[in-house]
């Protein structure tokens, strides 16, 4: 008798315990719905006063409520791209170093050290450029280019240290971490068997790297750089403390400029109305652009290559959380 | 296929770019550790972090309140992601082929790619501007949100490793499911869940926009949630925006004080999951 009272008290329990692991998976498909929801439903007023000319004017003028992203929105892709433009070279080398031509004792501490870099957070990195590669960039460098290179667009106007080039390289040093891990990973993915057969075919290192390593961890090495434009994409406190926050369409790589989070940082203490929707707007285009990408990010990384042994597709989504930034 | 010097040429000189690629990255990023390390010890004693900043020109004066306030707001994140988070990742191990679990895992993957931003504006366009205040309370929902993703996804691959063949002896012995995610899974889960809770815990202590939008910042000790409260990532960013020199220099210290705790963390939850890894 007794066990058949445990039993069915159990049963009670068991449904309740099931209801609220079920609750709390249904919660956090809610949170991303009510995020995705609650911010387009606040940044609607400002889309119906604008419209596409949000995308097409550039005129951000909050006191005569007048909201054009332009500046915004080229100044965002701008830093993200060039950061893209520097960071990929420098992190493809640096994965293919450390996977290819390494011997294993020295490759797991650097990786771990590259990694962990990862984890640094973005304030940290605009310390770093605002202090150390701002007055280096104003100096040394810039000065050398205004002077032998000012006669070309991208380069004119005084180096102020502060502007469009140093938010594009504190934002490639910020996702260089990120790369190299996930193209590492990929690159040590492709199997040994593959790599053996063309070594015994007589081919040089160069050659395997070249014609099997790349070729076969293509999908991984361009998802992951992907990733990398989405984090640029969305970073925030680094850029706004490197960028100059002048809401004008950059003249040259020495220019202020503005992004889209960097002006919402500048902006939303003071935003009501539809000042307020207009930035929020801009969030919901940043959540949009950034799902995107990193929805193609995941299809390549995951896309299983011919050749390759499959990985575990779990594991490498862990690879994709984030682990500093913001 | 012929001329083997000109290949070997050829790839010596790739190589050599790969190398130097990989210098200058590995340098760039132990210049940033260095300067941190380097100018954050001048300022680092134990009143710097005890005591409340003091006003501009004031000698003294330190990142007391900002520690405070980002362990209470990291705490707070914790105490509400990691309940719902574990049991969110219980039901999609034990309903791995459910609508709502694929519903789930793919929400979960889209937080984690949302920038913290958009989260902090959402936490303070629906929180703060209808509380009518910046509060502690507002800062760690918004924390609580970037630590989601994280806590749950890798909760999720923790649970996955506990063997099927054990939860089938453990339901063979009669344990019904909750019995054997309370006995058997979560305690052969115990320290992965753990890694993974560090992880987010350390990710969240360095967020600076959800936490800015959210609790904004303040000069003094924390005395309720519901009032603007201060935290080492956003006084490192007024610090460092500011004009004034020995504020800079606050914020080399606690920048300092931020990434030794979130290296440590990191290092830790890697160790900690080399330790279980090898065990089984």
């Amino acid at each position: 008798m007794q066990e058949i009272r445990r039993a069915s008290y159990s049963g009670t329990r068991e449904g309740l315990f099931h209801y609220i692991t079920f609750l709390a998976a249904l919660g956090l498909v809610a949170l991303v719905l009510g995020i995705f929801f609650l911010v387009t439903m606040q940044a609607a007023p400002a889309w119906r006063a604008f419209g596409f000319s949000f995308l097409t004017t550039s005129i951000w003028d909050p006191m005569h409520n007048e909201f054009g992203a332009v500046p915004a929105l080229v100044g965002t892709v701008l830093t993200a791209i060039l950061a893209l433009v520097v960071a990929t070279p420098l992190s493809v080398g640096t994965a293919i170093f450390l996977s290819e031509m390494l011997p294993q004792r020295l490759r797991r501490p650097l990786s771990f050290m590259v990694e962990l870099l990862a984890a640094v957070p973005s304030v940290v990195y605009g310390l770093w450029g605002l202090f150390v590669l701002a007055p280096w960039l104003r100096t040394g460098v810039g000065q050398f280019l205004t002077d032998h290179l000012g006669f070309l667009p991208i380069f004119a106007g005084p180096s102020l240290g502060i502007g469009v080039l140093t938010s594009s390289l504190v934002l490639a040093i910020m996702v260089l971490p990120t790369i190299t891990a996930i193209s590492g990973e990929v690159i040590r993915g492709v199997p040994t068997g593959l790599r053996e057969a063309m070594y015994a075919l007589g081919a040089t290192r160069w050659e395997v790297i070249t014609r099997v390593i790349l070729p076969t961890s293509k999908p991984g090495i361009v998802g992951a750089l992907l990733l990398g434009l989405g984090r640029a994409i969305g970073e925030a406190i680094a850029v706004t403390m490197v960028i100059g926050n002048a809401n004008l369409l950059p003249r040259s790589l020495f220019a202020p400029a503005q992004t889209m989070a960097s002006l919402i940082v500048n902006e939303f203490p003071e935003a009501f109305d539809l000042h307020l929707s207009a930035l929020l707007l801009l969030a919901a285009l940043l959540f949009l652009i950034t799902l995107a990408i990193n929805i193609i990010a995941a299809w390549f990384v995951h896309r299983p290559s011919p050749d390759a042994t499959a990985t575990d597709k779990e594991s490498v989504w862990a690879r994709l959380l984030p682990k500093g930034g913001g | 296929m012929k001329n083997i010097q000109k290949r070997k040429a050829l790839g010596a000189l790739f190589e050599v770019l790969c190398v130097l690629a990989a210098g200058v990255a590995i340098m760039v990023l132990a210049l940033i550790l260095y300067y941190v390390f380097r100018r954050g010890v001048a300022v680092v004693n134990f009143s710097f972090l005890t005591s409340l900043p003091t006003p501009v020109g004031v000698a003294g004066g330190g990142i007391g309140n900002a520690l405070i306030g980002s362990l209470l707001m990291v705490g707070l994140g914790a105490l509400i992601a990691v309940p719902v988070c574990i049991a969110g990742a219980i039901y999609l191990d034990q309903n791995p082929a459910s609508k709502l679990a694929a519903y789930a895992r793919f929400a979960t993957r889209v937080l984690s790619g949302i920038p913290s931003m958009v989260v902090g504006l959402f936490v303070f366009s629906q929180l703060v501007l209808r509380t009518g205040h910046y509060s502690a309370l507002a800062g760690g929902v918004a924390l609580s949100i970037v630590m989601a993703p994280v806590i749950t996804l890798s909760a999720e691959e923790m649970l996955r490793l506990v063997p099927s063949s054990q939860r089938e002896a453990s339901m063979a012995l009669g344990a019904t499911k909750q019995q054997t995610v309370f006995r058997l899974i979560l305690p052969g889960a115990a320290g992965g869940l753990i890694v993974g809770v560090m992880l987010a815990v350390a990710l969240a202590a360095g967020q600076t926009a959800p936490v800015l939008l959210t609790a904004l910042t303040s000069r003094f000790w924390l005395t309720s949630l519901a009032q603007p409260t201060a935290s080492l990532p956003v006084l490192i960013y007024h610090y460092a925006t500011s004009p004034f020199a020995d504020w800079q220099a606050h914020a080399w210290g606690a920048a300092l004080v931020l990434v030794a705790v979130i290296l440590v963390l990191n290092v830790t939850a890697q160790v900690l999951l080399g330790l279980i890894n090898r065990r089984r």
